[in-house]
């Protein structure tokens, strides 16, 4: 991959990552989230990755995605109407996250070159290469995934249903306090 | 020119620090959520890229399973924001003390 493409690409990448995290709308937030899967679905490409830079907008982009935005739209959110939170948490998260940052990418380039690899295989990333690997070195994980993920739909069916008295999983303090006159409910 | 390995991983790196970030300063819990997938894929793009630089499929099947562990969580995870939001009515993480004691 040329360095002008990654550079184009890295730059759209970090934007969209900061629209993730600095936008107030929770839909304004996914698109950016959209924008920065996509985004790194084409650099898979680029690495040689074809197929999971397909399966990447494919599941991501088209199956998660949009499964985020059924969830914004079905509870209506909107925005935050002001900034909340504390205000030290902020300041020391952005400070420790900008460290990480800083201190990974410090360890990356000046690690050791480890055996480079000019020229990949023939079919390096292709669908067959990928299903080869899948059916035969990680067939038990890949059999196990199809267990969790069948899991993964019992318990999500199980959480969303609508329980009978769930209205008691209020904490008893709001309650009373809901309960006493002048009180606003929040 | 291509691009050396180490690129990537520095913006795998960035957009990781980018995503712890978002998971300590927004409180609402959908975009902390979003912020978990946004680690989940810059680990995912370090894999290739390693994958890529040593030659093998290795990293990119893990890199599958990764996706498919992140569409479960993904499933039980706005599973437990709906039953959420309908016994609470907020989504702002300081008031979502259920299990504080």
């Amino acid at each position: 991959m040329p360095l002008w493409l990654f550079t184009f690409l890295a730059v759209i990448a970090i934007v969209g990552a900061f629209g993730v995290i600095l936008q107030r709308s929770p839909v304004h937030c996914l698109l950016a989230l959209a924008l920065t899967l996509v985004d790194v679905g084409v650099l898979f490409v680029g690495l040689g990755a074809v197929t999971l830079g397909f399966l990447q907008i494919i599941i991501y982009v088209g199956a998660i995605m949009v499964l985020f935005l059924f969830v914004i739209w079905l509870l209506n959110l909107q925005s935050e109407a002001k900034p909340n939170g504390h205000l030290a948490l902020k300041f020391f998260g952005s400070i420790g996250a900008a460290a990480l940052a800083a201190e990974l990418s410090v360890f990356f380039f000046s690690a050791q070159p480890i055996s480079r690899v000019t020229s990949t295989p023939s079919g390096y990333g292709s669908v067959e290469d990928l299903a080869r690997m899948l059916f035969s070195d990680y067939l038990v994980a890949f059999e196990v995934t199809s267990i969790l993920l069948l899991a993964a739909l019992a318990g999500a069916i199980a959480l969303a249903r609508r329980v009978p008295g769930a209205a008691l999983l209020r904490a008893p303090a709001e309650i009373q306090r809901a309960a006493r006159p002048g009180s606003t409910v929040r | 020119m291509t691009t050396p390995i180490g690129y990537f991983m520095a913006l795998s790196a960035v957009l990781f620090a980018i995503g712890v970030a978002g998971m300590l300063i927004r409180r609402n819990v959908i975009v902390m959520f979003m912020s978990i997938e946004l680690m989940l894929n810059a680990v995912n793009l370090a894999f290739v890229a390693l994958g890529r630089r040593v030659g093998s499929m290795d990293g990119q099947v893990i890199v599958f399973f990764v996706m498919t562990v992140a569409a479960a969580e993904a499933a039980v995870g706005l599973a437990i924001i709906i039953s959420l939001f309908r016994s609470r009515e907020t989504l702002n993480a300081d008031e979502l003390n259920l299990l504080r004691w």
